[in-house]
């Protein structure tokens, strides 16, 4: 399989496309052409990629987790895109959409955030170029990561916490869109993931792609050879589509998404939408949703904000369905045993996503022992130290 | 049942003179009957054309006051169904009537089923709010089969281009999206919806309707000097929501109408 390249309107197969208001559809046209005409401008190009590297601190390391690997019983790299600067690889997204929104000649930017990486990812751009920013964020996420409340009001961003629905990154996602709807002339979404409408889904895997050539190159460079399979956490899967797409020519690579399993898929409180959904529309693109019989969303539980969402890029449908990547679930229980290990053999604190995809690790090494498994380590935990310090009653007065 | 079809509404009011009044209400609020009483109320006080919502869990088009009937609707157990029922309901009084959906619970239900099943309920057609034409082949074929109106949206925003591909798929008459913003009251009608009303009428025939933000009969009547109907929908929901029932709709009916034969 050739990496896959979604047709002109933006569909991967059955998915992705636009549903969307017509309202929008200019500001779309208009994204495309801008994007297709920057990556075409080496200066664009240059530009970006000197930002990546003085300012978001690319390349990110590759790192061979020996200790871990040890309790695994497989050799773990990790991709330490929790090293970029505001500590996830939010940033490389960010940074692609800023210069393009500065581009655009558009002024202000809004994005919607679970965890709050993205937010806080955007509210650093916006910082760095001068544009006015808004972030919406479920009231459930301002409550449970209030740490990066903090810091994208510290980068000067207004935070809008969204009491609508569930109250987290749906509802977010839900009344971002109706504030573009509103404000596009002057405004670029940011959309963080590879979700909604296209060009978002190419785009925002196109800039987050930079993770997985890399990591190709150092994996050739470290073992002389491609790693067995490639793992990463996946809830609108920006940093899977990321590491996996340079991948996904190489037919020996396995590629493992692993969703958000919560309570257990059997419990019906999960956000693993390609494991448990079914196909549908969602913001603005088609791919698996999780829903109800009647077609209406049904609200996602995770213990990670980042991965608490009832939707999932198209690109990853397609994959789904092509049986190029196999995608699983990960409780929350798996995951933060998983947060414990690293934290405990290398002395690295993952974030709750992040944490999914070590504990997918532990499954590919349990199904194939001894083999290389590449992991996204895609974000850094502090945000989530009080979540995990409850988990695991480390709290003073706790039992 | 004897279907009445939105162009036969759009004509008769055209021969009285004036614009049509299009009200909306999201099904299932405050509760089945609830609604059915209203859009019963608001047919019998003056509405030509009924809109009714299939309420949705992520209606991005919407403003607070719809999403909160919707919300509400739907933690009352309101299902497609139920929708399906409020329109052969109202069809039954000999409005015409069309269901305005988000894509998603069409695609569940089954795309052609839902055409069926709308048609046999006594349905004229469906209002799209988050469909484009571009993506809508399956939505064409069905609502040719089972002979419905097909409404797509315009904006403010759309290029000339887009305004002409667009309106070539509507059947039935056209939704002019007044402003760019969701839906909900708003003091001011727009400025900008006389001249798309004006780019529309250019590469269609077929009447155009204006809606987003039209909520008294002042402002129903300066809609009406330059479209050939009148869209109201928070307005109405608003006065669900503050309990005022079917004798607050058909009061807000009234002034409407009253506005529209200024």
């Amino acid at each position: 399989m050739t990496a896959t390249t979604p047709d002109a309107t933006g569909h991967f197969g059955a998915y992705g496309g636009r549903f969307v208001p017509e309202a929008l559809i200019a500001a779309l046209d208009q994204l495309s052409a801008v994007y297709d005409e920057a990556r075409a401008d080496p200066e664009f190009t240059a530009e970006l990629q000197r930002l990546l590297r003085e300012y978001a601190g690319r390349p990110s390391l590759l790192y061979d987790a020996e200790r871990f690997s040890g309790e695994v019983g497989a050799r773990i790299l990790l991709k330490r895109e929790d090293l970029n600067h505001t500590g996830a690889h939010k940033i490389n997204n960010v940074i692609g959409q800023a210069l393009l929104t500065r581009r655009m000649g558009k002024r202000r930017i809004i994005a919607e955030t679970g965890a709050g990486q993205h937010g806080v990812a955007t509210a650093t751009a916006a910082a760095l170029f001068g544009l006015e920013c808004t972030v919406y964020m479920g009231q459930v996420d301002t409550e449970r990561q209030s740490l990066n409340v903090a810091r994208m009001r510290l980068l000067g961003a207004t935070v809008i916490p969204v009491t609508s629905g569930s109250r987290t990154l749906k509802d977010a996602m839900n009344e971002a869109f109706r504030d573009w709807v509103a404000s596009v002339d002057t405004t670029h979404y940011c959309i963080g993931s590879v979700g909604g409408p296209h060009p978002f889904p190419v785009m925002v895997r196109d800039f987050a792609a930079v993770i997985g050539t890399e990591a190709r190159q150092q994996c050739l460079d470290l073992l002389g050879r491609l790693p067995d399979s490639v793992v990463a956490c996946v809830g609108g899967g920006s940093n899977a589509m990321g590491i996996f797409h340079a991948f996904v020519p190489d037919a020996d690579v396995a590629l493992y998404g692993f969703e958000a399993g919560g309570d257990g898929v059997e419990t019906g409180r999960h956000a693993a939408t390609i494991t448990a959904g079914s196909p549908g529309v969602l913001h603005g693109a088609r791919s698996y949703v999780l829903q109800d019989a009647d077609g209406q969303t049904v609200e996602s539980h995770s213990i990670s904000a980042g991965l608490d969402y009832p939707g999932v890029g198209p690109e990853h449908a397609y994959l789904a369905d092509s049986g190029r990547a196999s995608y699983r679930a990960v409780t929350d229980a798996q995951a933060m045993d998983a947060f414990a290990l690293l934290c405990r053999t290398e002395g690295i604190i993952p974030a709750i996503e992040t944490a999914h995809a070590l504990a997918g690790a532990q499954q590919v090494a349990a199904q194939a022992p001894g083999s290389t498994i590449l992991v996204n380590l895609s974000g850094r935990g502090d945000k989530d130290v009080a979540t995990a310090a409850k988990w695991f009653g480390l709290l003073d007065g706790s039992a | 049942m004897t279907r009445v079809r939105s162009a036969e509404v759009f004509a008769a009011a055209r021969a009285e003179g004036r614009a049509a009044l299009v009200g909306y209400l999201p099904a299932g609020y405050p509760s089945y009957d609830g609604c059915v009483a209203a859009l019963e109320a608001m047919v019998e006080a003056g509405c030509d054309l009924i809109e009714i919502g299939l309420p949705y869990s992520d209606p991005v088009l919407d403003g607070p006051v719809i999403q909160q009937a919707s919300e509400a609707a739907l933690r009352g157990g309101a299902k497609t169904v139920d929708a399906l029922r409020t329109v052969e309901a109202v069809a039954a009084t000999g409005a015409a009537v069309l269901v305005m959906s988000y894509w998603n619970p069409v695609l569940r239900y089954g795309v052609d089923g839902f055409a069926r099943d709308l048609a046999a309920a006594g349905g004229s057609g469906m209002i799209t709010p988050d469909l484009i034409p571009d993506e809508a082949s399956e939505w064409i074929a069905a609502s040719e089969a089972h002979d419905l109106d097909r409404v797509f949206l315009v904006a403010p925003s759309s290029s000339e281009q887009r305004l002409a591909s667009t309106t070539r798929a509507c059947s039935g008459w056209v939704y002019a999206a007044s402003t760019m913003g969701v839906t909900g009251a708003r003091t001011a009608t727009s400025a900008v919806a006389p001249a798309l009303v004006e780019r529309t009428r250019r590469c269609t025939d077929l009447p155009v309707a204006v809606g987003l933000g039209v909520s008294t009969g002042e402002q129903a009547a300066e809609v009406a000097a330059y479209a050939d109907g009148v869209i109201v929908g928070s307005a109405f929901v608003r006065r669900l929501i503050d309990g005022e029932g079917p004798a607050g709709v058909a009061a807000l009916t009234h002034e409407l109408a009253g506005g529209l034969r200024r």
